[in-house]
């Protein structure tokens, strides 16, 4: 793993790492060529100009217009490359591909729970193929938290009461550290864990070696049913006296007020335990709040039902609301809809 | 080059602070005083404001229903005693400037009353909120906030309407208390008045008082209309505001 | 400089600022700002030791991988109670409540503050605010972090929050106050022919920085305030089970807390403006560039708080137009760098003490400065924030910026203070000292952070002890070049030599006045008839001493 004494770079082990570390070596390289510069000059200047005698005056200067303005451009050029380029590297960071694992990642003090769309479950640990992008969904049961693995380059807060989530693709097999970064309390240092990179093929055998658990889907079902969901959204999502939630995930949900949102995992998770807060047009508010009834894992594996759900004839999508209703933002805070 | 200023001893007036060159410099500095405080203020209730902007986006249904539940008419009569005791305290600034004592201190006595007023006026309210359970969380042991009389609109879920009155309470108790340290500000300028400090050459102090009670107001008028009024219109067929 | 024509520095036994009167009530109860400098002064050292002695039990921890030294629940106060002790109690009100308070006024020709009972007052505000939160530390701690996110602070830390939040919300007072004091008076107070544009930089930045503890320390009042309100009565402010939001926190603490580090580093860069110019004997180049770079650094600062919030959940395009203006805000800082530089230019360069303090912040503000930028870089902060990276990059900003500054200004203005020279060889030894075991302490650090060490862990990966075993060595270091200058300084109050009024030669008010000054700092006003760093030749240049000495004379009447 480590050639020297001292390793620089922690290891680069996604696609994403060695654009990171790109620029990471361009930052470097031009702060520290100015800072060498810059502290020669000082350095050259002050030997250069050292007092020689008690009462020598130098001369006063007068300004120049005309070096203010080539030092202000000049880094404000540099600065702007920095920004271009990592703001780029950011959107990849951030943006979510579309065909990505999904794993679900719930943060509680002082572990880390995850649960694989297989149904495989694991703790404080991340089994992940190599060459597949894997999109993490988290979530946090008391503080907020931070879900940080060096060797990815990716960092994301794990925060209560809404979802956040980030992804990778692994380039090389091995055993990698997972961080909590965000402090959460007492044990926060312990909130550590491991990210193993395997071979795909290792990884499908760990999958079924591991099975005997239900799929969050699975789960999610019985939940539904258990729950007395069924009554009103019907045994598959078909709907009733609640809206239907076949082929709801991704979809743009009209609402009472005239707006739409659309209905993503935030959306679904908002309307579990606070239903009165977005109510889909035609409907009544009668839904009661699941709140404290069920736990993140649980959410999550109602999530899981509800994206599985398809209707058998996709129907097209419901209109957005036309430009005479008034504005069609979603309720939530902005951070909501984050990322 | 050698030249400085001596300061004329001899004729200044009792109120000039030794620091100070001149009445007119002293007047300056305490005025720009009391308006930087304000700007510091206006910080102070920004993030209140700040919080009570997005939590009214996240939930304007609840906001609508338990801002229903305040008095209308208890908010508007304390919003019209503000404003007369505004015009009060600048007729008090006044006739300090002129320097008709008599008036001074009726004026300033007005204005101290008719900020007691307000403050009793808010005390029924907040006595009322009380019974019916409207303080926010534990606040007060044995009465734990319960949105069972609020008549909600529908659609609005029953325990959000809490983000309201903590937000209520908060900006209007900040605001009281401001109040209630107008009224001590003035109750220390009325006890000089009486004994005659000021004069049309010295009357910065009553002033700048004046200035700090309109902010007072000011934050007032904000409030009534944010916290009373906004969302009334529900109720009668409308649509929430985003 | 003994042998100036028509003027004889006073007697060092005539009545001064610290002889006018005898005994703890006439300091207790004092109006002067240079006795409340004093009385600031001793308060702020005092926290700066308490919270070192805190930065040697973390770095003591951090020498080895386990954590087994303190207790993980004890290692989470002691980093939280330094960070609140170093960042309030002391980087705060450092430079502006102790040098600030003694030089505005003399700066700029007045005879005090503005407001002089107000600037007691905060002076007890900051002492009540400092007597509550080690209250609040000695009776058992907390352990939020000084950033006091909900819902851990709101919710889940079983620690004395609240006390603490009371404590900080009162200091706070402290600054709005010397803020609002410093405005006024440099608006109101400046003496005849004291322009805006013959202010000292000093002032200037001294300005700037109040602009921010008036407008910023409020939002963190209220911010602290709602905290406290929170976890007291148990409602839903920021705790999402309730319906509020944990990042609202965030936004309300780092629109003030981003700020903040700017109240710590502008008046550091005011101090570096005083020394570079002076101990180079140069008016500064674009002396209008440094003095509204000031203004912009306060401005833009105002503006880029989501910076720290960039994996927070914030949305993309609002971490896109943090980024683009927390690289803005940096071109100011670049400005005054340019310009001290080309001040040194064809410079007349003295070697003494303050101007290596002056030399070392440059080189420690241009790593802090220039690893900024890294931060500012989304797609790297997104690595690196919560590492040590980011530790380190702060501790370059505030620790090699404002502790530098603010002892070059110590040493600069001492004699002005305490009316005695320091031991120069002593002084320019704890000048290297100090530079030497900062950047071993903290260089690593970047290291360790880029290589993923996260922050606040008081146990970590075996591979990173390299990093904190260097780390620890340099504390040692830094720790033991602080105590030199505490102990010299306070052996030069009774043994060093007498300072003569302008011991540097200088153009500047504050040296045209006895060392250390009378009470009323001139005892007739002073007119300004010259520029900002106008060098002259030392005949030319005493002239409000050369007043006083005639007055003098007739001392009795002028002392009523």
């Amino acid at each position: 793993m480590e050639t020297g004494w001292i390793s620089w770079l922690p290891e680069a082990a996604s696609t994403l790492a060695g654009q990171v570390d790109a620029l990471y070596f361009y930052l470097s390289g031009v702060t520290a060529f100015f800072t060498l510069l810059i502290s020669g000059t000082v350095i050259f200047f002050v030997i250069r100009y050292r007092r020689r005698s008690p009462f020598e005056i130098p001369r006063p200067v007068a300004g120049s217009h005309k070096l203010e303005t080539i030092w202000t451009i000049i880094p404000l050029m540099i600065a702007m490359s920095f920004f271009v380029w990592g703001t780029n590297v950011y959107f990849k960071q951030v943006k979510s591909p579309k065909l990505a694992t999904e794993v679900y990642v719930v943060g509680k003090q002082w572990m880390w729970k995850v649960q694989h769309s297989t149904g495989q479950r694991e703790i404080n640990e991340l089994h992940v193929p190599k060459g597949r992008k894997i999109r993490l969904i988290m979530t946090s049961e008391d503080t907020i938290h931070s879900y940080y693995i060096p060797a990815f380059r990716i960092k994301a807060d794990v925060l209560p009461g809404r979802y956040t989530d980030q992804w990778f693709e692994a380039t090389k097999t091995g055993t990698f550290h997972l961080f909590c970064a965000e402090y959460c309390g007492m044990n926060h240092s312990g909130m550590i864990g491991s990210v193993i990179v395997m071979e795909p093929k290792e990884f499908d055998n760990w999958l079924t070696g591991n099975a005997g658990n239900q799929t969050p889907a699975v789960a999610g079902q019985q939940l539904f049913q258990s729950l007395g969901c069924t009554s009103c959204h019907g045994m598959n999502g078909e709907g009733g006296r609640g809206p239907t939630l076949a082929g709801l995930f991704g979809r743009q949900q009209q609402l009472t007020t005239g707006g739409s949102v659309l209905a993503d995992e935030v959306y679904i998770r908002e309307s579990i335990v606070n239903p009165q807060a977005k109510i889909v047009a035609g409907f009544t508010p009668i839904m009661p709040t699941f709140q404290g009834q069920i736990s993140e894992e649980q959410l999550l594996q109602i999530l899981a039902f509800i994206k599985s759900l398809h209707i058998e004839n996709p129907q097209q999508p419901v209109p957005a609301a036309s430009p005479a209703t008034s504005p069609a933002q979603p309720r939530s805070s902005p951070q909501l809809n984050a990322r | 080059m050698a030249e400085s200023l001596v300061v004329e001893h001899e004729v200044h007036h009792p109120a000039l602070q030794h620091h100070f060159e001149n009445l007119e410099q002293q007047r300056e500095a305490g005025t720009l005083g009391m308006w930087i405080f304000l700007v510091t203020e206006i910080m102070f209730f920004s993030g209140m404001f700040f919080a009570y902007t997005l939590y009214r986006y996240k939930f304007p249904l609840e906001f609508a229903s338990a801002s229903n539940h305040l008095s209308l008419q208890l908010g508007a009569v304390n919003t019209v005693v503000l404003i007369v005791s505004s015009f009060t305290m600048a007729f008090a600034v006044y006739n300090a400037q002129v320097g008709r004592q008599r008036r001074l201190v009726i004026s300033l006595i007005l204005t101290i009353i008719l900020g007691l007023t307000f403050l009793g006026i808010k005390a029924v309210e907040y006595r009322d909120k009380y019974k019916d359970n409207l303080i926010p969380g534990q606040l007060i042991p044995g009465h734990k906030y319960s949105p069972a009389t609020i008549h909600l609109l529908p659609g609005a879920s029953p325990q959000h309407t809490e983000m309201f009155y903590w937000i209520y309470f908060a900006m209007t108790g900040m605001h009281a208390l401001h109040m209630v340290i107008g009224v001590g500000l003035l109750s220390v300028i009325l006890f000089y008045s009486i004994r005659g400090r000021y004069d049309p050459e010295y009357h910065n102090p009553v002033e700048v008082s004046g200035l700090y009670w309109h902010f007072v107001d000011l934050i007032w008028i904000f409030l009534f209309p944010l916290l009373y009024l906004l969302g009334r219109h529900i109720e009668h067929g409308g649509t929430p505001l985003h | 400089m003994k042998a100036i024509e028509g003027f004889e520095p006073p007697a060092p036994s005539k009545v001064n600022y610290i002889n006018a009167q005898y005994g703890l009530k006439s300091w207790l109860l004092t109006k002067d700002h240079k006795r409340i400098a004093l009385l600031y002064l001793a308060s702020v050292t005092a926290f700066f030791f308490f919270g070192g002695i805190y930065a040697m039990m973390i770095r003591i921890e951090l020498l080895t991988p386990r954590g087994d030294f303190l207790s993980s629940a004890t290692y989470n106060k002691v980093f939280t109670q330094h960070g609140i002790l170093m960042i309030f109690f002391f980087l705060i009100p450092a430079i502006p409540a102790t040098l600030g308070n003694f030089l505005v006024p003399m700066m700029i020709g007045a005879k005090d503050l503005a407001f002089p009972r107000i600037n007691l007052l905060s002076w007890y505000i900051y002492i009540l605010g400092g007597a509550i939160t080690i209250w609040a530390l000695l009776s058992g701690g907390v352990d939020t972090g000084w950033t006091f996110y909900a819902p851990y602070s709101t919710t889940f830390s079983n620690s004395y929050v609240v006390l603490t939040g009371v404590g900080i919300f009162i200091n706070g007072f402290s600054s709005i106050l010397t803020g609002l004091n410093f405005i006024v008076t440099i608006h109101t107070m400046r003496a005849p022919g004291m322009t805006w544009f013959r202010l000292p930089l000093f002032i200037w930045s001294h300005y700037a920085t109040s602009l921010i503890m008036i407008l910023g320390t409020p939002v963190v009042a209220i911010t602290i305030l709602l905290l406290a309100f929170e976890r007291l009565a148990h409602i839903g402010i920021f705790d999402p089970a309730i319906g509020g939001d944990p990042v609202l926190f965030q936004h309300l603490f780092w629109f003030y807390s981003h700020p903040a580090v700017y109240i710590m580093i502008l008046p550091g860069m005011g101090v570096i403006s005083e020394l570079i110019a002076n101990f180079s004997r140069k008016n500064i180049f674009g002396y209008k560039f440094v003095a509204f770079s000031s203004l912009a650094i306060a401005v833009f600062g105002f503006l880029v708080w989501g910076h720290h919030m960039f994996v927070s959940g914030q949305s993309l395009y609002a971490g896109m137009i943090f980024s683009f203006l927390s690289f803005a805000v940096a071109i100011p800082s670049a400005v005054k760098v340019f310009n001290w530089t080309a001040t040194l230019y064809k410079g007349s360069i003295s070697y003494d003490t303050p101007m290596l303090y002056g030399l070392g912040f440059i080189g420690l503000f241009l790593i802090g400065g220039m690893t900024g930028l890294f931060l500012a870089t989304i797609a790297v902060d997104v690595h690196v924030t919560d590492t040590y990276f980011v530790v380190a990059h702060f501790h370059y900003v505030m620790v090699g910026g404002t502790l530098m500054a603010y002892l070059g200004g110590l040493h600069y203005w001492w004699p002005k203070i305490s009316g005695r020279m320091y031991p120069e060889g002593w002084g320019r030894f704890s000048a290297l000292v100090i530079f030497v075991g900062f950047n071993l302490t903290f260089l690593p650090q970047f290291v360790a952070g880029y290589l993923g060490m996260p922050r606040r862990y008081h146990a970590y990966p075996p591979e990173f002890q390299v990093f904190n075993v260097l780390s620890s060595a340099g504390a040692t270091i830094l720790g033991i070049g602080t105590l030199i200058p505490l102990t010299y300084l306070i052996w030069s109050m009774r043994y060093g030599r007498h300072a003569e009024a302008n011991p540097w030669h200088l153009p500047g008010l504050e040296w045209r006045t006895p060392s250390p000054p009378p009470t009323e700092n001139f005892t007739v006003s002073p007119v300004v008839t010259w520029e900002a760093y106008e060098f002259a030749p030392p005949e030319e240049m005493e002239v409000v001493g050369t007043t006083h000495h005639v007055r003098l004379e007739d001392a009795p009447a002028a002392g009523d």
